[in-house]
């Protein structure tokens, strides 16, 4: 076995992740929690009033990112459930389980935040529009994935089946991100964009990309938290499990 | 404080969005540990049960 491998393998065992994601989840919730701090900051305070939408407007420095991370956390999701499905690798099948409902929490707060947008800017909260509906279809798909997951009794069987239902629903993500270049919608456009100059002035979306930044090494905190908790429900019968939980009962005695 | 508050009318909306930005991703992150400590707790009533059922056997730790 080559040094590759062999560090694929060592870092893939439940007990040496779940030891490093201990280490890295409160690195992670805390410069996440700071960078969010700096982007609210940025966001509410700091950045100018919109010549237009007045500042109604500061309601994109959540909304924005929550929706970035809403279609990350799908991707992230299905590579992982890929992997897991292809390769049958267990910490795959728990990561890949442990970002829906993170997702689905981003996904929630995108549309509560974007309703909250329309109905000043609109006139109305919500609207059946191809943006809209495949943004809601997409906190469906990551309820289903969790619905299945927790509907079946074996843990690796659940994370197969909800696996499989997450690499389907991936015909979704370029739904949701070319519905407003596709369809004509309600919804404005991409306003920052990777390739060419971004729609939005620089004091604008130094905030914006902040709280992409804190919202992103946030989803990386609790996806480690999350799997951490997995890795234990996984390897219950473990030794290793084992004596974590003799040894938190007897601190909580 | 009072214009800070107000966003030029738009207040109401402004402030619930960052609120349920704040909410959610702070039930979101204390969930884990809630559920850590649900599957260690069953993981020690497991172990306990099975000292009792039996108490001679000192195979299992």
């Amino acid at each position: 076995m080559n040094a590759l491998t062999l560090w694929f393998h060592k870092t893939g065992s439940p007990p040496t992740f779940y030891r490093i994601a201990g280490v890295l989840v409160p690195w992670c919730y805390g410069i996440g929690l700071v960078l969010g701090l700096v982007g609210l900051y940025g966001g509410l305070v700091a950045a100018p009033r919109d010549y237009q939408q007045g500042d109604a407007y500061r309601i994109i420095f959540v909304h924005v990112p929550c929706a970035w991370m809403g279609l990350f956390a799908y991707f992230f999701m299905a590579a992982n459930a890929f992997v897991a499905l292809v390769w049958r690798i267990k910490l795959s099948e728990i990561l890949a389980m442990a970002s829906a409902p993170i997702g689905a929490a981003f996904t929630f707060i995108t549309l509560v935040t974007g309703s909250l947008w329309g109905k000043p800017m609109w006139g109305t909260w919500w609207t059946w529009d191809a943006r809209l509906t495949s943004e809601l279809v997409l906190l469906f798909l990551y309820l289903g994935v969790m619905g299945l997951y927790a509907a079946i009794e074996d843990r690796r069987q659940a994370a197969r089946a909800a696996g499989f239902l997450a690499l389907i629903g991936i015909v979704n993500l370029p739904i949701v991100h070319f519905s407003v270049n596709w369809w004509n919608t309600l919804h404005q456009g991409s306003t920052v964009r990777l390739i060419g100059p971004s729609k939005i002035d620089p004091a604008m979306i130094w905030p914006l990309l902040t709280m992409a930044l804190a919202t992103h090494v946030w989803f990386f905190g609790s996806v480690l938290a999350r799997t951490r908790t997995g890795l234990l429900e996984l390897d219950a019968g473990k030794d290793w499990v084992r004596r974590i939980a003799l040894a938190e009962g007897a601190r909580r005695d | 404080m009072t214009d800070f508050l107000a966003m030029g009318g738009y207040g109401a909306y402004v402030w619930t969005s960052i609120a349920v930005f704040l909410v959610v991703l702070a039930l979101e992150a204390l969930a884990p540990g809630v559920q850590r400590r649900r599957v260690l707790a069953e993981i020690r009533g497991r172990v306990q049960r099975r000292a009792t059922r039996a108490p001679r056997n000192d195979e299992t730790p």
